[in-house]
């Protein structure tokens, strides 16, 4: 592959993160944003599968084939189970749409600023993406804190392990596949026990809105 | 005559007899795919003669800034059509085409209106200019980070420039800034321009009005010059996306070949786009005004990422 072509196919890649990041915090349909959220782990693969035809190595080509599988395709549909008898919409973020739009823009700011360092140990096409994965991470710990729905926060835990996956590969170009292995066990078995959790939840208070679940009460 | 003002010439001609054609054609694509028969694509062209020849009437009590809008409007949209590199980059006046000047000209036109329509004093038009006021806010700012993102690797904020180079190195299209500023774009110039989801042109309804409230209490020639003035800031606008995402075709020079290459490029581009523009809208409903800020907002951040990846990707 020539260099013309990896510079700008890894560019590429890191604007599809971005993009699906900010969709996913833009859009309030849940069934929507788990589309969208899918596209990212289409995105991420297609990531590290740059990365692999670069390096020319068989582990970084299993990594993506693994993300793909993990990201794309069982992690959307657990979260579609869960979401099929909760509410489908996220209907009172805690910061509204708009203001939340413009905070992401200040955290790409911000993470541009943090990482700007880390670039500079190794300048070279792959790291120079590094501020992506720190915005996706950033933009995910976002939605995590604000969002009311728990189907809302997961996604938005995902979306910090995506971005926490994908600036791990830009730096080091392989983590080495047992402990990506080990990584992506740990957040399926993350997503199953919450998916879960949300099932109780529903069963029990009739809904997943973690705001009232603030008090104890003994009845 | 010099070479660049030939290109300046042709190019306000082009805007001026184009644009209202341009509204027909949107109008007739919508009425073929909602399944009426349409006016056909002169009626634009048919309904300014007609009222071109009404007796002037302004609205009584109202001062100067009633009366001066319409002017301000056509006037910004024809120097904006004659500078900025529609047909050739090679302008009489190139360095009045940079990107701040052709976005101040054209929020210029719009504040004017949204003036005159606070003139007239009527409830609808305050609470349309206000509702423009909103839009622009957000508007402005998008534009100008989006337009800068591309001009960040050509190192020049002047738009003949940018195409020159782009040009130059046709890779540059398929780039994460450029795709996520021409997005940001198309976000917001159907904002500004007023076309569906934020703004339906063909209401009835004062109510959901914005771009058609202020204008409500125009009549004859100043109704002529605003609704004319509104098609040439729709195609100044679809004109300017098309060069700077897809500037092929453009002429370098003002070698009348060149230029009329130029011409047949930039009628096919800008048409291709409002049919495009046009089929889209049958498919969407207006979304309610209080989401309006939403969808902007994220236009903007679109924009201000693509300022980012144009910086820290290269």
């Amino acid at each position: 592959m020539s260099d013309d072509v990896y510079v700008q196919l890894v560019d590429l890649a890191g604007g599809a993160l971005l993009l699906t990041a900010v969709l996913i915090l833009w859009r309030r349909e849940l069934a929507v944003i788990i589309r969208v959220f899918a596209v990212q782990g289409v995105a991420l693969g297609a990531l590290v599968a740059v990365l692999a035809a670069r390096e020319q190595t068989a582990e970084l080509w299993v990594s993506a084939a693994g993300i793909v599988l993990l990201r794309a395709g069982a992690l959307p549909a657990l979260l579609r189970r869960a979401m099929r008898h909760a509410a489908r919409r996220e209907t009172r973020p805690m910061v509204n749409v708009a203001a939340s739009l413009l905070a992401a823009a200040a955290l790409t700011l911000l993470a541009y600023a943090v990482s700007r360092p880390l670039v500079a140990l190794a300048p070279s096409p792959a790291t120079q993406a590094i501020p992506v994965g720190v915005t996706v991470v950033l933009i995910g710990f976002f939605v995590l804190v604000t969002r009311r729905r728990a189907l809302s926060q997961i996604v938005g835990f995902l979306l910090l392990d995506n971005g926490i996956t994908a600036v791990g590969f830009l730096t080091t170009a392989s983590v080495g596949l047992v402990v990506e292995l080990g990584m992506s066990l740990d957040v399926l078995l993350a997503v199953l026990v919450l998916g879960i959790l949300t099932a109780r939840m529903r069963e029990t208070f009739g809904g997943t809105d973690l705001d009232e679940l603030r008090e104890l009460r003994d009845s | 005559m010099s070479v660049g003002a030939l290109g300046g010439i042709v190019q306000a001609l082009l805007v001026v007899a184009g644009s209202p054609v341009l509204a027909g054609v949107m109008r007739q694509v919508r009425a073929r795919l909602e399944g009426r028969a349409g006016a056909g694509i002169g009626q634009p062209w048919r309904d300014l003669r007609k009222l071109l020849r009404k007796e002037p009437i302004t609205p009584r009590g109202t001062s100067g800034v009633f009366a001066v809008a319409p002017l301000v409007l056509v006037a910004t949209a024809l120097v904006v059509a004659v500078v900025a590199p529609f047909v050739t980059t090679a302008s009489a006046m190139r360095p009045a085409a940079d990107l701040f000047a052709v976005v101040a000209l054209l929020a210029l036109g719009t504040v004017a209106l949204a003036l005159a329509g606070l003139d007239t004093g009527t409830a609808f038009g305050g609470m349309g200019a206000s509702r423009e006021m909103t839009i622009i806010a957000l508007v402005e700012p998008t534009l100008l980070v989006a337009i800068f993102a591309l001009s960040v690797r050509v190192g020049s904020t002047n738009l003949a420039d940018i195409i020159t180079s782009t040009l130059d190195d046709p890779g540059r299209v398929i780039s994460p800034a450029s795709l996520l500023a021409a997005v940001a774009l198309i976000v917001v110039i159907v904002a500004e321009t007023g076309r569906l989801p934020v703004d339906n042109p063909a209401t009835h309804l004062e109510l959901t009005m914005v771009h058609e409230a202020m204008t409500l209490e125009y009549a004859g020639p100043d109704l002529a010059l605003v609704e004319l003035a509104s098609a040439m800031r729709l195609s100044v606008f679809l004109g300017l996306l098309a060069n700077l995402f897809l500037p092929w075709g453009i002429a370098t020079g003002a070698a009348p070949l060149a230029l009329a290459t130029g011409v047949v490029a930039l009628i096919v581009k800008v048409t291709v786009l409002g049919m495009v523009l046009a089929a889209g809208e049958v498919f969407v409903a207006k979304i309610r005004l209080f989401r309006v800020p939403e969808l902007l907002a994220g236009s903007f951040l679109l924009s201000l990422l693509a300022v980012a990846a144009s910086f820290f990707l290269a």
